[in-house]
């Protein structure tokens, strides 16, 4: 791959995350167990969609064949989707669903922190400046749930600690660099993971000390994603995803 | 089995639309403390860029003046029009008050 072949990759591989968690909380409409926390869901959606379209069309025209954020974002096979296995992860129970948006919101506050500031890109400057707000808000909404689950009744406790056993092996991969990742590294378009693991430790301690929740030794991290080997559930999600582009192509409204 | 609405009492907010107005109530939501409370307000009523401060408070705490006791509370302000300023000449040099 070229130069600009890999900085295409990289944001991708970020813009990926954003779309598929942004799908999975879309999944929620109508589900959640009250209104308020309907809307929340939707609202978080509706933040990394916004993130994923900001950058599905930088990352078109980077590369510059033509690909606009809808092509990108609908008409690419499962494998060359480059989001991490944990956004993937079904929704299960709202355990599941507040754990995984906290362990992913613990990486992304501090990485568009990092491109905020130090990313060689203008315009990816400006969407991290933004997507920080909200990564911060999305943060705090489900660490306060965590908490509350962790640290509440006999199940909801039971229910957090089988997502913390569930889930906790996939995040992982969040600080492993592809090969695209590690040119956008040395670069300078993008931050090393690594550097964001300190800032997500502190984080996910704090709260599992106040949730009473204990992260389990794990041996094995589960990866695959950034490669696009998916779980099989990725199938089922892109399926919903993409009815709408492939039955009708080039529908807009 | 607990009652739902015993674990999430209702919340009265209020929302102040700019700096130098006084928050406004804009509805209720049902929460099991104040920091959700607050969350919830956020999600539920600034979605549209309604506000830039929230206020929230326990439905129970508010103590409210009793319906049936309104005409003795406020029919006797409605014969006093002398307590509207509508008896003064406003020079015009005072513009717009």
């Amino acid at each position: 791959m070229g130069a600009e072949d890999t900085a295409v990759r990289a944001i991708l591989e970020i813009a990926d995350d954003c779309l598929i968690l942004g799908h999975r909380l879309s999944e929620w409409c109508g589900h959640a167990p009250m209104l308020e926390e309907e809307l929340a869901l939707a609202n978080m959606g509706l933040d990394l969609l916004g993130e994923a379209r900001a950058l599905y069309a930088h990352a078109g025209e980077l590369e510059g064949k033509g690909r606009s954020e809808d092509d990108l974002a609908f008409l690419r096979r499962e494998r060359e989707y480059c989001n991490c296995l944990l956004v993937e992860r079904e929704n299960r129970d709202f355990a599941h669903t507040m754990l995984r948006q906290l362990y992913f919101a613990a990486f992304m506050q501090p990485l568009w922190q990092a491109i905020a500031t130090t990313s060689s890109d203008e315009t990816l400057r400006g969407i991290a400046a933004k997507a920080d707000k909200e990564m911060a808000y999305h943060l705090r909404h489900a660490g306060e749930w965590v908490i509350r689950m962790g640290d509440g009744t006999e199940e909801s406790a039971a229910r957090m600690a089988d997502a913390v056993t569930e889930l906790h092996r996939y995040t992982g991969e969040l600080f492993m660099a592809s090969p695209a990742r590690a040119a956008a590294v040395a670069s300078g378009l993008l931050p090393d993971p690594e550097t964001l693991r300190a800032a997500w430790d502190q984080t996910i301690a704090t709260v599992f000390r106040a949730a009473r929740l204990a992260a389990p030794e794990i041996r094995t991290w589960q990866k695959g994603g950034r490669d696009g080997i998916h779980g099989e559930d990725m199938g089922h999600l892109l399926a919903e995803l993409q009815f709408m582009q492939r039955a009708y192509p080039g529908q807009t409204w | 089995m607990t009652d739902k609405h015993e674990l999430t009492p209702l919340w009265e907010v209020f929302i102040r639309p700019r700096n130098g107005l006084h928050h406004r109530h804009v509805g209720s939501l049902h929460a099991a403390d104040s920091a959700l409370a607050l969350q919830s307000a956020r999600d539920v009523y600034t979605r549209r860029g309604e506000g830039n401060s929230i206020w929230v408070v326990r439905s129970a705490d508010i103590a409210a003046s009793d319906p049936s006791f309104a005409e003795p509370n406020f029919e006797p302000a409605d014969d006093k029009i002398y307590r509207h300023p509508t008896f003064y000449e406003i020079p015009d040099e005072v513009g717009h008050m």
